[in-house]
């Protein structure tokens, strides 16, 4: 093992510079192929026919060979009915304008219930930080799919809930919750609450303690200082968090597929369907298309924060 | 004594809200009864019966071989991917660089997913590779993806280390692969075990990308469990959810015992060091 170790070292050693552009090739030329070329195919499918073929679009480029003329000439078709139809036709619109809202509300509870524990945790005596936070990252750890598939026994009419509720009188016959729009906000903030709860401790964490004693000593009161001081010192930590949870949430695809109802309408569902259930592999990349449009403000100020985080911490 | 204020109530609803559902998962894969919600009793027989299932039984299999391989992949792209961006300052088409490592962790999985199906129908028809979908395809994908989250671990990592060992290497004359590897790798260690898990449990954890990227003969336990879970609840699936949660939970409790001691012996290495110099 230490041979090949001393060998592996010498050898990279005499490539010297050279195996520094090696370091930065491979990931970029990785990311390139299965990244960004991906987007450019979807986008050019996107203006493609469906057709029933293997595979199922039309191509958009064609070689046209006149014999008697003996002229040739390339021919692009692009068929932009996919856009209208996205345009025209208010399922679309409205799992859009749907998605959004079930994203913007899911991001509002994740904050509600994150920025309390998160406060809480940073104030915590810094033994016990560490193990506070582990037991917020460790659910992140199990399945996705088997804490959502949780909720579904808790939320099902004679689920636990239900259930309680009769056993309280507060009820007085099973109630379901399960397959409605509550049902996927309760499971969508509980799937993405550690998204939160990181950043927004990472932020509150590094605050200086001192500020609010001189505000304290100054005579603001508590509320009045974490208003003025913590709030907006813990700005960075809020907006990470809420596009941690609000850009994929946008496009989630598994909890309104097995908590929502039939109406709950989202994108991620109509892609799906799209795709799978109808085979239009053109407009469900048209669908991916202006998804990644509502999305790519959010992603360029995600990408901003990041970028500044990344530097501050050096 | 500190009263039980706001902050501790809200902690303790946040730590109930994350951990009840999971316990009552646990519970109920004990009980007797099908209907998994209404207790009848205890019984261990859905643990007996997941072991006579074997389409669940190979897709676990095909799960755990893609989700080691490709979180070997990840590591390996994603530990040159955090190195450049900390160490090698700026150079062409960093920014580029950046993006795309940063991307993948908000793309929502549905354009990951077709986006890159719609790769591979392309590159079959262009070149001829691959050749139909299955396991290559998912490990692709699932790299692809979790190598951006490998890469943010390093890239922390390595932006809270002193440099200053690796600037003394390299002025003692060592070249750079072997400043790396004598230096940089061991103090990078723990994130590199943590990036491998972290790359290896959302690859277990991941069925929409695999869902578009996968061919008939290559199901993995995550898309047995959505399609089970699509037809109701079944005391298997609390029993496997369970056997899981416990694979999970003892995985981390031992690193975090491996990482901790490890960090104390560096720290007394490094007391040693200072006293005796």
């Amino acid at each position: 093992m230490r041979a090949v170790v001393s060998l592996l070292v010498s050898g990279l050693s005499r490539i010297g510079l050279w195996g520094r552009g090696v370091v930065v090739a491979v990931p970029y030329l990785w990311l390139m192929l299965f990244f960004l070329v991906p987007f450019l195919i979807v986008f050019g499918i996107s203006f493609s026919e469906s057709i029933i073929a293997q595979p199922p679009y039309s191509s958009l480029v064609e070689w046209l060979t006149d014999e008697d003329a003996g002229t040739s000439k390339l021919q692009i078709l692009l068929n932009i009915s996919n856009y209208f139809r996205l345009g025209g036709d208010d399922l679309y619109i409205l799992a859009y304008l749907n998605s959004l809202k079930i994203a913007a509300v899911t991001t509002l509870f994740c904050l509600l219930i994150g920025y309390p524990m998160a406060y809480a945790i940073a104030k915590a005596d810094p033994a016990r930080r560490g193990p506070l936070m582990m037991l917020v990252i460790l659910p992140f750890w199990t399945s996705f799919l088997i804490r959502i598939y949780a909720w579904i026994g808790i939320l099902k009419g004679n689920g636990v809930i239900s259930n309680l509720l009769e056993w309280a009188g507060i009820t007085s016959g099973p109630v379901e919750i399960l397959y409605s729009d509550w049902a996927v906000y309760i499971g969508m903030t509980y799937c993405y609450l550690p998204f939160m709860v990181l950043p927004l401790y990472s932020t509150l964490e590094k605050m200086d303690p001192s500020l609010l004693e001189a505000a304290a000593d100054l005579g603001s009161r508590p509320f009045k200082s974490f208003l003025q001081i913590t709030l907006p010192l813990s700005l960075p930590g809020i907006v990470a968090g809420s596009l941690l949870v609000f850009i994929p949430a946008v496009g989630e695809f598994v909890t309104p597929e097995l908590l929502g109802g039939p109406d709950t309408l989202m994108i991620g569902r109509v892609l799906w369907n799209e795709f799978f259930a109808n085979r239009d592999w053109p407009v469900a990349s048209a669908v991916a298309i202006a998804l990644l449009l509502v999305l790519v403000v959010p992603i360029m100020i995600f990408q901003h924060v990041q970028g500044k985080q990344a530097e501050a911490g050096r | 004594m500190k009263r039980f204020g706001f902050l501790s109530w809200a902690l303790l609803f946040g730590y109930a809200f994350l951990y009840v559902p999971i316990a009552l998962l646990i519970v109920f894969s004990f009980n007797e009864s099908r209907l998994v919600t209404v207790w009848a009793g205890f019984s261990t027989k859905w643990y007996g019966e997941l072991i006579h299932n074997d389409t669940l039984l190979d897709a676990a299999l095909l799960s755990f071989q893609v989700a080691a391989v490709s979180a070997t992949l990840a590591v390996l792209l994603g530990t040159c991917a955090g190195l450049a961006l900390t160490r090698f300052g700026r150079f062409r088409g960093r920014t580029l660089f950046g993006g795309m490592i940063t991307a993948p962790l908000v793309m929502p999985e549905v354009i990951t997913g077709l986006s890159l199906l719609l790769l591979f129908v392309a590159m079959e028809q262009w070149v001829g590779w691959p050749d139909g979908r299955g396991v290559t395809t998912i490990t692709i994908a699932h790299t692809t993806f979790t190598m951006s989250y490998v890469a943010v671990v390093i890239q922390s990592r390595l932006a809270g280390m002193d440099g200053s060992l690796e600037e003394a290497a390299m002025d003692l004359g060592a070249r750079p692969a072997k400043v790396f590897f004598v230096i940089t790798l061991p103090l990078i260690a723990p994130a590199l075990v943590a990036g491998w898990l972290l790359a290896f449990t959302l690859s277990l954890d991941d069925v929409v990308v695999a869902s578009f990227v996968s061919g008939p003969g290559s199901t993995t336990l995550p898309m047995v469990i959505f399609s089970s879970v699509k037809f109701g609840i079944s005391p298997q699936i609390n029993a496997l959810a369970t056997l899981m949660v416990l694979v999970v939970a003892t995985g981390i409790f031992v690193a975090s015992i491996v990482m901790a001691r490890q960090e104390r012996q560096r720290k007394r290495d490094e007391q040693m060091a200072i006293q005796n110099g």
